[in-house]
């Protein structure tokens, strides 16, 4: 009976004794989910174009953000360095298209989804050569991004919102948006989508595969850069990234594979019940629950709808 | 030329079923047996045993549990570290209650823990398929990693957290503990693997393993066909869990000799194996022998190999270059042969057979 108290009852009780508490862990739950949704969404975009399971994209995230620091390191300005990294993960997408995935156009998914791990090897060897495997401080100050955190008085107590939190936000935002705009309204995002319906029907009126496949890496690199940005603003910047990357797995099972507003709701949903069941419901079994309870969300969701919330409806025909 | 099977007539229809039909390949294979068992303990030295054969026997039973199912049944799974390590803290609890059974008795126990929550992990995969089953598993994964660390019965509430291997003698030879010499060790891992490997290859060449496979074709149409998908798909977790976890508990026993088992057993030890797997060839067992020997020597050989033929590497550097090298050796075995070295051995063979026409 108590059990059952403490798990079904005690969690809201504190939670509607403390709602400036409540507020503050939502929001925090809101940001890791902005964060997660951003690395998803590298996912979809990669594997709607060319059905390629990217395991890469938590790696590109940690490549772009180290190769800025790095530039920036060497002396050259923080914007200039931006653009560099940009130029830097165009040149990552055409050499992983014309090595990787050109040969290996038409073999099995898992073939492609093996090779996206020899990538992340390759990628985790090539940086910490280049970049050693220390740890480094993101330059978000002299990016122009804001510091510090503001107070507001709510609900009989403080909340604090870091600025930089409330910027991730924003331009995480305003990144989808042009994505949307891009996919929608231009003719390389029209035939992008048209890819991604069917390869060969696009091949049969004359879109380059091999081109788009570009496009839609160097998309995957530039949401990449955004997100090691941010993530690095947050935190350090070192390969320990790799493994939060992961989360982005139970986001997509959530939002499906191929849907982006699926990856955005997903994201948002992991982050906040992930940050929420550590808080209220962590503490009854030591802790640390973080790290296993967005999969165990994922997969008691995956349960009932196999596609996920978003996702295409799986037809299986013999 | 020499491997050739002119002139080996069959019989009997036992001779036609038979694993292996050439009787060249039965002599090699009395050799290879020939030289694990006698030529390696006597002439190699501690080094190479402990820090290359054993490692490789662990790794390649491991492997074979992730290629049953993964390569047999089709069922992707990035959760075999945690598998692994219900073995090891299963043998860790079992030598704790039962200090008088052997301890080879209980490794092989310590497997049947691991089918257990194998099978538990498994139950998804009736709904869930592909890439979603692989990300499912990766919930097994984490939890279990979660558990080695936070609950401290299982590591009988040491303050480090660590197994600690104890003292086990089988005909009053030390085979466990600090005491057990590398030789002793090795042979233990190789009986295992050899009695293992046996047993793996008459479930595959079976019914069941037969049935496993009509799984990994098109599980619809196995279903359509009679096979039962709930035995099938969970009795393949169970056996590839029992294997994994075997190979965990080894691991721990005959080749670590304790320590911080929860760092072991993370997840890229899953990744690892399942490279092993994808490189050594899906749905092969020889391939799982290949895989392992490939993966389990390359940090050896880069270690020690490069500084010997006089490139100098550091400690750190030699590391990135190792993870530069094995990346690119996935992607270039994947380009080359993506069904793995186990095809090349088999397009190898045939290219004997033929020996000196083309084809």
């Amino acid at each position: 009976m108590d059990t059952l108290y403490a798990v079904f009852i005690d969690p809201f009780m504190q939670m509607g004794s403390a709602p400036d508490l409540l507020v503050q862990t939502l929001w925090e739950g809101l940001v890791a989910g902005v964060l997660y949704a951003l690395i998803a969404l590298g996912f979809v975009l990669i594997f709607k174009a060319s059905g390629v399971f990217n395991f890469a994209q938590g790696i590109m995230v940690v490549f772009a953000a180290l190769t800025l620091v790095g530039l920036y390191e060497k002396g050259v300005p923080a914007w200039i360095a931006v653009f560099l990294t940009l130029g830097v993960m165009f040149l990552l997408a055409v050499t992983i298209e014309r090595v990787v995935l050109r040969p290996l156009v038409n073999q099995p998914d898992i073939i492609l989804f093996m090779a996206t791990f020899g990538i992340t090897y390759f990628l985790i060897g090539f940086g910490e050569s280049l970049f050693g495997g220390n740890p480094k401080q993101m330059i978000a100050g002299e990016l122009g991004l804001p510091r510090g955190a503001v107070e507001m008085k709510m609900l009989g107590g403080f909340v604090s919102f870091q600025k930089i939190d409330i910027a991730a936000a924003i331009i995480a935002s305003a990144m989808i948006a042009g994505l949307a705009v891009f996919f929608q309204y231009t003719r390389i995002g029209r035939a992008l989508r048209a890819v991604a319906d069917s390869h060969k029907a696009a091949l049969s009126v004359g879109i380059s595969l091999n081109q788009i496949w570009v496009i839609v890496w160097f998309a995957a690199g530039i949401v990449a850069l955004v997100t090691g940005i941010m993530w690095g603003a947050r935190s350090d910047v070192s390969f320990a990234l790799e493994i939060v990357a992961l989360k982005a797995l139970p986001v997509l099972i959530l939002g499906g594979f191929t849907s982006v507003p699926g990856a955005i709701v997903g994201g948002l949903l992991i982050g906040v019940g992930e940050k929420l069941g550590e808080f209220y419901w962590g503490p009854l079994i030591g802790g640390g629950i973080e790290s296993w309870l967005a999969y165990f969300i994922a997969l008691a969701f995956l349960l009932f709808r196999p596609q996920g919330l978003f996702g295409d409806k799986i037809i299986e025909r013999i | 030329m020499f491997y050739r099977e002119t002139g080996q007539f069959k019989t009997s229809y036992q001779a036609d079923m038979a694993v292996f039909p050439i009787r060249q390949d039965r002599i090699g294979l009395a050799l290879i047996l020939l030289a694990a068992f006698v030529v390696i303990p006597f002439f190699g030295s501690d080094f190479i045993i402990s820090s290359v054969m054993i490692p490789f026997l662990v790794f390649s039973l491991a492997a074979i549990g992730l290629n049953i199912l993964t390569g047999y049944t089709g069922l992707i799974s990035l959760g075999t570290a945690a598998f692994m390590g219900v073995g090891a803290y299963a043998c860790y609890k079992l030598t704790t209650f039962f200090p008088n059974i052997n301890i080879i008795v209980l490794i092989l126990v310590s497997g049947l823990f691991s089918a257990a929550v194998g099978v538990l992990f498994g139950l998804p995969s009736l709904r869930i398929k592909g890439f979603y089953l692989a990300v499912a598993t990766l919930a097994a994964q984490f939890f279990l990693q979660w558990c080695f660390v936070r609950v401290p019965w299982l590591f009988n509430y040491n303050a480090s957290g660590a197994i600690e291997v104890p003292q086990r003698t089988l005909f009053d030879i030390p085979i466990t503990g600090a005491l057990a010499s590398p030789e002793t060790r090795y042979f233990v891992c190789l009986g295992l693997v050899v009695v293992l490997t046996w047993f793996a290859s008459n479930l595959l060449h079976g019914r069941i393993g037969r049935s496993w496979m009509a799984v990994r074709d098109m599980d619809i149409a196995a279903e359509l066909m009679g096979i039962r998908l709930l035995n099938t798909k969970l009795l393949a977790f169970a056996v590839s869990s029992f294997y994994c976890g075997v190979a965990g508990a080894m691991m721990i026993f005959l080749w670590y000799g304790g320590g911080e088992a929860a760092d072991v057993f993370s997840i890229r030890l899953s990744f690892n194996i399942l490279f092993m797997v994808i490189i050594g060839g899906l749905g092969s067992l020889v391939g799982s022998f290949f895989g392992a020997a490939f993966l389990a020597s390359l940090p050896t050989i880069m270690k020690f190999g490069l500084p010997a033929i006089g490139v100098p590497l550091a400690g750190a550097t030699a590391e990135h270059v190792t993870f530069m090298l094995v990346g690119a050796l996935i992607i270039f075995f994947l380009i080359v042969e993506p069904h793995g070295l186990a095809r090349l051995w088999q397009i190898g063979k045939q290219k004997l057979r033929t020996w000196p026409f083309p084809y």
